[in-house]
């Protein structure tokens, strides 16, 4: 499983006066089993990106493959691409519309014309997966708390079965309870189920901690892809365009500023927990 | 497509016609409209051509662009002038099984369809020409005396200038929604009637529920900013007519003063 | 002087089924005592359900009391009569930034308040003027708010509240639906509103990095208050914090888990530039 960009252009409104690059050239090449980060500002070029890999918009030029197939060909199937490349946008409870929880992430296994019974094993697998419990599947999705109705929404796509689960920000406006549930599931499933995501988000703290690639986006280009730790090392550049790296690569740069020879790599609080203990008993002991 | 609907749209530039008041390009719309049904002859429409183009020409809106409006009212256009053209009864000039077309009907049919240019050019001079926010203003005024009749004047108009700043909104919304079921494998193009129409629920529903949502918090949000109708309240731009309505008002009153006098003439 | 009192302050969000008959009864707040001096900043934290937003709804007076008392300055927001001097007083801000704005034109929604408490006219220009100013956003008076990004367009909520003169300013979850930059901006913005217009802030919210600068956190959990004190007495108690469900800054977190493994930190670090002058003295 993989997914090629090759020479991605797109152009809002070509050729008029609103005309906007808005992907420029984007080369890319997401490998089965990986956990990607995609960040930037608003109006970056994000969601555009994300909307191309599953085929919901079509590049002005260049050429996208899905599995080595081109996705642009003419007998190359849309539909299933959509199923395979599953897509979780911004506040995806706002697309709830069943009377009950389990009719609702039963609506896309049934527009893939899939036998009922198999429709139901799914749905209810997913529900499993996104921690909603048997006692909520008859339940209203209008009457959950937007932590779960959130979740009953990503199991609307992971009933689909894809191979590539793509979220543009799913913390968006949750608690910090809320937020920890959502990151926990989806990477126990791509832990688990091997599922390959790319994970949109603001945070930087929740990208460092989950991923192990980063994708950064800026006017429409990529300009990184790499690893957290080389990726936030640029710091200052990030700063130039809007963004940031975790609070605890700061402390490690402005440690190191002091004269203290820690290394600046670490993202996380384990990771920076253990490189100043290893300094501290160095120094202390 | 709805990109193309240009009636309605507010097109800024810097004229007389766009600084008048409100009340006087509604009045004088509505004027314009009824005279366009008070002759019917040729020099009536003569001079409600000059009145017309001369306020265009002030007005400093591209006459392409007022023309692009009447694209989308096309078919009512042509469905008008048919009906007319093979409808009327008189002197048949040809005929073909039960279709003729008659003398009467041709004179009748280019004087309909001209007057329905008129009518949609010289309306849609009046939005082009006014922002929404001083339409409705203008709107409540005029209506004003029908609050004595229990007309709720001002809240029509808060619901109109309320819907014209969440149209845009909810349109993107559905877009939105659209993308998210298509990424659900929904499919809203293919298929007959009733699929087509069945289709429209994943769409419709949400669409709704948001709707409402945003109307609960709008509510909320006014209240909590001391909104209680329109009594009280006091008005960050109160109408006011200035020497160019008085004048304008002038015009319009020689403009039908003429076509009166052509009427009673001829 | 208190802008802000509660006593045994209680609300219950109270089901009836079809025939009227009351089906259950929730209590979203539960008899709750503080009080708010004038020009603080004070800083309400919480998860989902845990009863803040109720809190501030109450403050305005959109919803009243089931039993207790709050009175905004001075005014008991039980008393019907002052409903519109209470929400003159205390204007809110809430989540969603595009539910809000009422007018097509940044400076006809910041009129809007003003207009609907009969200010006139000229004053109502002045105070727009006034305001866009203050939010930074005086450039943009004439953009439609459907242009403006979300931080923006917050920053035009305040402004329509700042409009109306009021004492305090409580604002529900404010960077909620907004990127970093845009909620960076906003509490900037409250920031120095607090600072240069001596306006009470009630910020309610659930990013943890936003209440560092206040006066005051108050933490609520299950509709009462379970957490109260300066920031820095507040998140030296991370063990309580994780209790009911809350992150703290990332920083604390750090500070707090060096502090465990025995290297000798004080308790409450809550910026960079703390914990780095701690380590370097070390």
């Amino acid at each position: 499983m993989s997914i090629i960009l090759d020479k991605v252009n797109y152009k809002y409104s070509e050729s008029t006066v609103y005309e906007k690059h808005a992907l420029k050239d984007i080369n890319l090449k997401i490998n089965d089993g990986e956990f990607i980060g995609l960040i930037g500002h608003t109006g970056s070029g994000k969601s555009t990106l994300i909307q191309h890999l599953n085929g919901l918009m079509k590049a002005t030029s260049g050429a996208i493959y899905y599995n080595g197939e081109d996705i642009y060909a003419k007998d190359f199937n849309m539909r299933t691409l959509r199923s395979k490349v599953g897509l979780v946008f911004q506040y995806p409870e706002h697309q709830l519309f069943e009377t009950s929880v389990i009719k609702d992430v039963s609506f896309g296994p049934r527009n893939l014309g899939l036998p009922d019974l198999e429709i139901d094993l799914r749905a209810y697998e997913a529900l499993k997966q996104v921690g909603i419990g048997e006692d909520l599947i008859d339940a209203s999705p209008f009457e959950l708390s937007g932590g779960q109705k959130r979740r009953v929404a990503i199991a609307g796509v992971l009933a689909m079965k894809p191979e590539v689960l793509i979220l543009d920000e799913p913390t968006a406006g949750l608690d910090p309870k809320g937020r920890d549930e959502i990151l926990d599931r989806i990477a126990l499933l791509h832990k688990e189920q091997k599922i390959t995501v790319i994970l949109v988000s603001h945070s930087m703290e929740d990208v460092a901690k989950y991923v192990d690639r980063i994708l950064v986006m800026n006017k429409g280009e990529l300009i990184f892809d790499n690893t957290p730790k080389n990726v936030f090392a640029h710091y200052k550049e990030l700063e130039n365009i809007g963004l940031a790296a975790p609070q605890v690569t700061y402390v490690m740069n402005r440690l190191r500023d002091q004269g203290i020879r820690v290394s600046t790599s670490p993202t996380t609080i384990k990771e920076a927990k253990e490189e100043i203990l290893r300094w501290a008993k160095g120094e202390i002991l | 497509m709805i990109r193309d609907i240009t009636i309605g749209q507010y097109y800024p530039a810097d004229s007389v016609i766009h600084r008048l008041d409100p009340r006087v390009k509604l009045i004088g719309t509505l004027l314009f409209i009824i005279s366009l049904f008070l002759f019917n002859h040729f020099w009536g429409y003569v001079v409600a051509s000059i009145y017309l183009f001369g306020i265009i020409k002030i007005s400093k809106v591209p006459f392409k662009f007022i023309v692009k409006g009447l694209k989308s009212v096309m078919m009512i256009f042509l469905f008008t002038l048919v009906f007319n053209l093979f409808m009327t009864p008189g002197t048949v000039l040809w005929s073909f099984g039960f279709l003729k077309i008659t003398w009467e009907g041709i004179r009748i049919a280019i004087f309909m369809g001209i007057r329905l240019t008129y009518l949609i050019l010289g309306s849609s001079l009046m939005t082009f020409t006014t922002t929404p926010n001083n339409l409705t203003d203008g709107l409540e005024s005029v209506m004003g005396p029908l609050n004595k009749i229990k007309v709720p004047v001002h809240e029509i108009a808060m619901m109109m200038s309320i819907a014209l700043r969440f149209i845009p909104i909810l349109l993107e919304e559905t877009d939105k929604i659209m993308k998210a079921q298509t990424a659900r494998g929904a499919d809203f193009e293919t298929g007959g009637l009733v699929k087509r129409a069945k289709s429209m629920i994943p769409l419709l529903v949400p669409l709704f529920v948001s709707a409402f949502r945003r109307a609960n918090d709008l509510a909320m949000a006014m209240e909590a900013r001391c909104y209680q109708g329109g009594h009280g309240r006091t008005k960050m731009n109160p109408l006011r007519y200035y020497k160019r309505d008085y004048l304008s008002f002038g015009v319009m009153a020689v403009y039908l003063g003429v076509l009166i006098g052509l009427n009673i003439l001829l | 002087m208190d802008i802000i009192k509660a006593s045994e302050l209680t609300y219950e969000y109270i089901r009836r089924n079809e025939e009227g008959d009351v089906d259950s009864i929730n209590q979203a707040i539960k008899g709750i005592d503080f009080d708010i001096a004038k020009g603080d900043f004070v800083a309400i934290l919480g998860h989902n359900g845990s009863g803040k937003s109720t809190l501030a709804k109450a403050i305005n007076a959109i919803l009243a009391p089931t039993s207790g008392s709050l009175w905004v300055k001075g005014y008991d927001t039980k008393d019907l009569d002052k409903l519109w001097d209470i929400r003159q007083a205390a204007g809110m801000v809430f989540q969603n930034p595009d539910n809000q704005i009422i007018a097509t034109v940044v400076e006809e929604d910041v009129g809007f308040g003003p207009e609907n408490i009969g200010i006139p006219t000229k004053e109502i220009w002045e105070r727009v003027e006034e305001s866009l100013r203050a939010v930074g956003m005086l450039e943009y008076r004439k953009h439609s708010p459907n242009k403006l990004s979300g931080g923006q367009k917050q920053r035009v909520a305040i402004a329509g509240i700042m409009a109306m003169k009021p004492e305090c300013i409580v604002l529900d979850e404010p960077t909620a639906m907004l990127d970093p930059n845009g909620r960076k901006d906003v509490i900037h913005t409250i920031t120095e509103l607090n600072k240069r217009e001596n306006v009470t802030i009630l910020l309610i919210t659930h990013y943890m990095d936003e209440v560092i600068g206040a006066d005051k956190v108050i933490v609520m959990d299950q509709g009462q208050i379970v957490m109260e004190g300066t920031p820095r007495e507040v998140f030296s108690k991370v063990e309580e914090l994780k209790k009911y469900r809350l992150d703290v800054p990332q920083v604390t977190e750090l500070a707090y888990e060096l502090k465990k493994s025995g290297i000798p930190i004080p308790d409450g670090i809550l910026t960079v530039d703390e914990l780095v002058d701690e380590l370097s003295r070390l």
